[in-house]
């Protein structure tokens, strides 16, 4: 198998050659980038496109020449609201409750996923016993589908599930979790941790590994007082590494959609219904499908999408800095 | 390993080869997806078909049953559709309907299936025929007889109205310590029946939809209360959210439910997982000012424009509608029979307890009570969008989310909007 | 022993027991518990019988009762310990339960039906094994052709992003070109636009293509991804440039010394990145649910949801289905645990 592909790597070297007489300097690179592009133009970028003129047309029909042109009826609609923070006073309540919902289920989720991946990778880079051992088992639910993930936990806490049993066994009362909409947020927000803590802990891992050793020999004197040596040298050295966590888990939680839908289909009533829910059930799920409506969801949603992280890169750029 | 590769590898080839050879016969797709067995029992009788016409071959796909209610109109859009499809929503894909009528004998459709080929139609113009209607369903009540006994509460006359029925039913929870008096499923399509009994017309005088009038809202009111008293289980409506699916047999089964309102097709089900757990019985809907009507339903088979042999998927979709070939599909998948001439002679069902032909014999005889309301909604087009919304706002008003008069409004306001994209 | 006390107390170095080194034992073993308990709980849950699975408190093993074929009954009896009454103490096989009240039979008379409470009997049980909730599964459909449909798909979409995303990522690490910027941040915007809200054009796209309906169809689609090009990159970084230019002084080709070179040098983070791969599209599902609509296409977690119908869950064979979808996935993480360990750790983060 590896023969196989080492000698059609091979071939691929002789075009190359005459390429690279061609293209003098680094403009090689875009030979290499070349087979990419061409995917993401096609199955990124188009669909991407299509999806703004998706946003400017109105009807129920699928196919884009069908539809008829509505300027932007569709952003009009999404945005028109009284109030913004009563999702009761807009035209599409739905869509700002999901928008409400997504808000308050980032803050939690990034914060924490942080956090939580921050003191792993902490406990993780110490000289413990079978460190590759532990890594992988904080990594391992990051293997699992996300419908997996939701059925998982939707089974440990449906009514007669383990989590309500192990609750009577210490003499509580059990509680029906997805009744109640906090706790069904809660556990939505810990299902999402749960899932994909690993990743983000890993990248926090490496980002430890960097931290030269000597620089830590330089305040062995201070060991006794581990939080000071974490103030003073992990955190700021680390920053960097933070940053792409942060971003990545921003974009990341923002997006979020299978698992939570799969847990608990957007309930009670629209409580844990999150925006890209809300765009999948306008647009594809729901009927008459309106993807306009869905589509116009989507651009705000990248928009803001981006200009968050532009925020957040310059913020966090700041403080590392300062 | 590369032993085993080449043999995977070299079966595939043999299956390609063979799928080649099929396509030069006229290749049929059918795309079924069924909760028991009708997908099975269908494929039985159409090899049957296959015998007599040696140069027809059927493939059949099964899907999950999202792929039906998601993907299929998707696909049909496209152009990259099935030939034949079992499909639930009747009225909203008749633009993509072959119609059969210049295939079949018309008087013989028309005699034998009546009202349910207007469920495929476009409106009151049409007049073709598009499908035929396999699996009729019919919404309503089952009772947990058993637990009715142990209380010593009298079971509700047959004519009894949904406050009888909620008070005998938490009677019963109070008395024998079950958890849940009453549930019915989520979905827009359930609470439809009663609503309908209470007096709801769906439909202003020209016939356009409203989804809300009074007697909608009351009946809504009185749904509502019903979970926050504790007579609903609000594990059904209340623990989910959007336009997701959830019912209550699991709990109905598990002796924990007294009353649940679901409908015809659970019999099957109710037979092979309660055994002789305990007696259960199949009673009618309750009684509102209107009637005491349940929501006809079902599935149905269909045929595209798009296919390549017309004449043969007519030719199919007619043979399953003989009357043999019809009683015979009914028969093995436990449903109700929407073909006069079988329903007249009744059926005998296969491999069914004698309480699961009672039971579906008792659903049979609720079909008489249907109001031509619920007929209408069935048949209504878009009406998969006026279940999305009654579901969504309902669901809202029972978590305190909105008022019930609020989701209402919201409700109407919604249906606004959906009509005028699907009219654009 | 010994030994495992020494495991148990290895500390930072000092040789004593900082509060620091329990709390963080402490902190791993809940971590075990929280990050595998559930699955197990999972698999141990496929493996009981409908019955099983209703029970309040839930048991851990899986326990059947135990059943006795009696003349004159067509199934199997369940078999009961009498507890109280005029019985107790005798083993009895219920015949049928109407209520509150239990029909059973002595063993050694078969035709004598006694009534007695629901109370006064336990059931006799013992460990069983519910393997049908499996069988049944494996009857309704081709196992085989659709777990080789899936493997391709799996398989053939890793080895083409792979080269893709590395060749990608090799140019945007390894070059100083004008544009450099400009594809990062587009790389950057792919990433903002979810595979979700683009379903219908995508689906339009593959379809002009002419890739629908066919295992390409999902291939090709997901074969470039941002986050992958975004480890790659960051991995190549680290790469010293002067490699690179030692191997130019050589005379070596640019395609060489990606291939020969800086692809081996950034293996663990390939690996990463082909766990990563592999998981995703063996698990793919709502892409290939609306790519592919032919049975004989059909991947594993289609035809694996193909039995859920429209109104009916059931917990036992959901349980054993998402339990097959896991294993090869456990399968991947048994073999390559090694490289989480070493690569992701080694990745980004500069």
């Amino acid at each position: 198998m590896i023969r196989i592909v080492s000698f059609f790597m091979d071939l691929i070297d002789i075009p190359m050659r005459h390429a690279q007489r061609y293209l003098r300097g680094h403009s090689i690179a875009w030979v290499f980038l070349f087979p990419n592009l061409v995917l993401f133009g096609l199955f990124a970028f188009l669909p991407i496109l299509l999806n703004v003129a998706y946003a400017f047309t109105g009807t129920d029909n699928i196919m884009l020449w069908d539809r008829t042109y509505v300027a932007g009826e569709n952003f009009a609609a999404l945005t028109a609201c009284s109030n913004y923070l009563d999702a009761n006073s807009c035209e599409l309540d739905l869509f700002w409750r999901s928008v409400h919902n997504t808000l308050l289920f980032i803050v939690l989720q990034v914060g924490i996923m942080v956090g939580v991946s921050l003191v792993t990778a902490l406990i993780l880079n110490r000289r413990i016993r079978a460190r590759g051992f532990f890594r992988s088992v904080f990594f391992f639910p990051v293997l699992l589908s996300p419908v997996v993930v939701a059925l998982i936990w939707k089974w440990i806490l449906q009514r007669n599930g383990l989590m309500n049993a192990g609750l009577e066994q210490l003499g509580l009362e059990r509680v029906v979790w997805m009744l109640d909409r906090n706790w069904a947020f809660a556990w939505s927000v810990f299902l999402s941790v749960w899932a994909h803590m690993g990743f983000y802990t890993l990248i926090l891992l490496a980002g430890l590994q960097a931290i030269p050793r000597d620089v830590y020999d330089a305040a062995t004197m201070d060991a006794a007082k581990p939080f000071r040596t974490f103030y003073r040298i992990t955190l700021p050295l680390l920053m960097p590494t933070m940053l792409v966590v942060m971003v990545l888990a921003l974009i990341k939680g923002v997006q979020t959609f299978d698992e939570v839908y799969a847990f608990t289909g957007g309930g009670p009533g629209s409580a844990t219904t999150l925006i890209i829910q809300y765009i999948y059930e306008t647009g594809f799920a729901g009927a008459p499908r309106l993807f306009g409506l869905a589509s116009a969801a989507s651009i705000i949603l990248a928009l803001v999408l981006a200009a968050l992280t532009f925020l957040q890169l310059k913020f966090t750029r700041r403080n590392a800095d300062g | 390993m590369n032993r085993k590769l080449e043999l995977a590898s070299g079966a595939v080839l043999a299956s390609l080869m063979l799928g080649v050879g099929a396509a030069s016969a006229e290749e049929i797709r059918l795309m079924c997806s069924s909760d028991g067995n009708e997908c099975e029992a269908a494929m039985e009788i159409i090899q049957r078909f296959e015998a007599d016409n040696p140069d027809v071959k059927v493939v059949m796909d099964k899907v999950p049953y999202k792929a039906i209610l998601e993907n299929l109109p998707v696909q049909l859009a496209a152009g990259t559709g099935p030939d034949i499809a079992k499909v639930t929503d009747l009225g909203g894909l008749n633009e993509y309907y072959l119609d059969l009528a210049p295939y079949v004998d018309r008087d013989y459709w028309e005699t034998s299936f009546g009202d349910t080929l207007n469920w495929y139609r476009s409106g009151p113009d049409d007049d073709g025929i598009y499908g035929l209607h396999s699996q009729l369903t019919i919404t309503g009540p089952y009772i947990n007889k058993t637990l009715f006994e142990q209380a010593g509460v009298e079971i509700p006359a047959a004519d009894a109205d949904w406050d009888t029925w909620a008070d005998a039913a938490r009677q019963v929870a109070e008395a024998t310590q079950t958890p849940f008096p009453m549930a019915m499923d989520r979905s827009g399509h359930r609470i439809a029946g009663p609503a309908i009994s209470y007096g709801a017309k769906l439909f202003d005088e020209n016939g356009d939809p409203i989804l809300v009038d009074d007697a909608f809202t009351e009946y809504v009111n009185k749904f509502v209360g019903w979970h926050n008293d504790g007579t609903m289980a609000r594990d059904v409506w209340g623990a989910s959210g959007g336009t997701s699916y959830q019912d209550a047999a699991q709990e109905f089964i598990n002796g924990e439910l007294v009353y649940y309102f679901s409908g015809s097709w659970q019999v099957q089900r109710m037979d092979s997982s309660i055994g002789d757990a305990f007696d259960w019985e199949v009673v009618g809907s309750p009684c509102g000012a209107a009637g005491c009507s349940g929501m006809p339903g079902g599935a149905g088979f269909v045929g595209f424009k798009d296919t390549k042999h017309p004449e043969t998927v007519a030719k199919l979709i007619d043979y399953l509608a003989q009357e043999d070939n019809y009683a015979e599909l009914t028969a093995k998948s436990l449903n109700i029979p929407a073909h006069s001439g079988v329903a007249a002679k009744g059926v005998t069902y296969i491999d069914a307890s004698q309480k699961a032909n009672d039971a579906l014999n008792a659903w049979g005889a609720q079909v008489a009570k249907i109001l031509p309301v619920a007929f209408k909604y069935q048949g209504y087009k878009n009406n998969r969008a006026m279940f999305n919304i009654t579901l969504a706002r309902v669901s809202q008003a029972i978590v305190g989310e909105l008022s019930v008069e609020d989701a209402m409004d919201r409700a109407k306001e919604d249906l606004a909007t959906a009509l005028a994209e699907a009219g654009k | 022993m010994a030994k495992a006390i020494d495991f148990l107390t290895r500390t930072r170095g000092h040789g004593k027991l900082h509060w620091t080194d329990w709390f963080t034992y402490a902190y791993l073993l809940f971590g075990i518990l929280l990050m595998f308990g559930p699955v197990v709980w999972l698999v141990m849950s496929s493996f009981k019988t409908d019955a099983e699975l209703d029970r309040f408190p839930p048991r851990f093993l899986p326990y059947a009762a135990q059943t006795v074929e009696l003349e004159g009954y067509s199934k199997p009896l369940p078999l009961y310990k009498v507890v109280s009454g005029e019985l107790a103490g005798e083993t009895v096989a219920q015949v049928r339960r109407i209520g509150l009240t239990s029909q059973v039979v002595r063993l050694d008379a078969p035709d004598q039906i006694v009534k007695i409470g629901l109370k006064d009997r336990e059931p006799i049980e013992r460990i069983s094994i519910a393997t049908e909730n499996y069988t049944n599964l494996f009857s309704k459909f081709d196992f085989l052709r659709f777990f080789w449909n899936s493997t391709f798909i799996t398989v053939v979409a890793t080895v083409i992003m792979l080269i893709v995303n590395s060749m990608a990522a090799f140019a945007l690490a390894k070059y100083k070109f004008s544009g450099r910027a400009a594809v990062m941040a587009m790389v950057i915007g792919v990433l903002m636009i979810p595979q979700t809200v683009v379903l219908v054009p995508l689906f339009i796209v593959t379809k002009e293509l002419g890739m629908l309906d066919s295992l390409w169809g999902v291939i090709v689609p997901g074969a470039a991804t941002p986050t992958g090009i975004f480890l790659l990159r960051q991995y190549m970084l680290t790469i010293p440039d002067e490699i690179l230019d030692a191997a130019r002084m050589d005379k070596a080709s640019e395609w060489k010394i990606y291939w020969r070179i800086v692809l081996p040098l950034s293996a663990p983070a390939i690996a990463v990145l082909a766990i990563l791969a592999i998981m995703w599209r063996w698990n793919d599902f709502l892409w290939p649910l609306i790519a592919l609509s032919r049975s004989d296409n059909f991947t594993l977690q289609l035809a694996l949801n193909s039995f859920q119908g429209e109104m009916t869950t059931q917990w036992s064979s959901l349980l054993a289905m998402t339990v097959l979808t896991l294993l090869p996935v456990a399968l991947v993480f048994a073999f390559l645990q090694k490289y989480i360990a070493t690569g992701i750790a080694s990745t980004g983060g500069k």
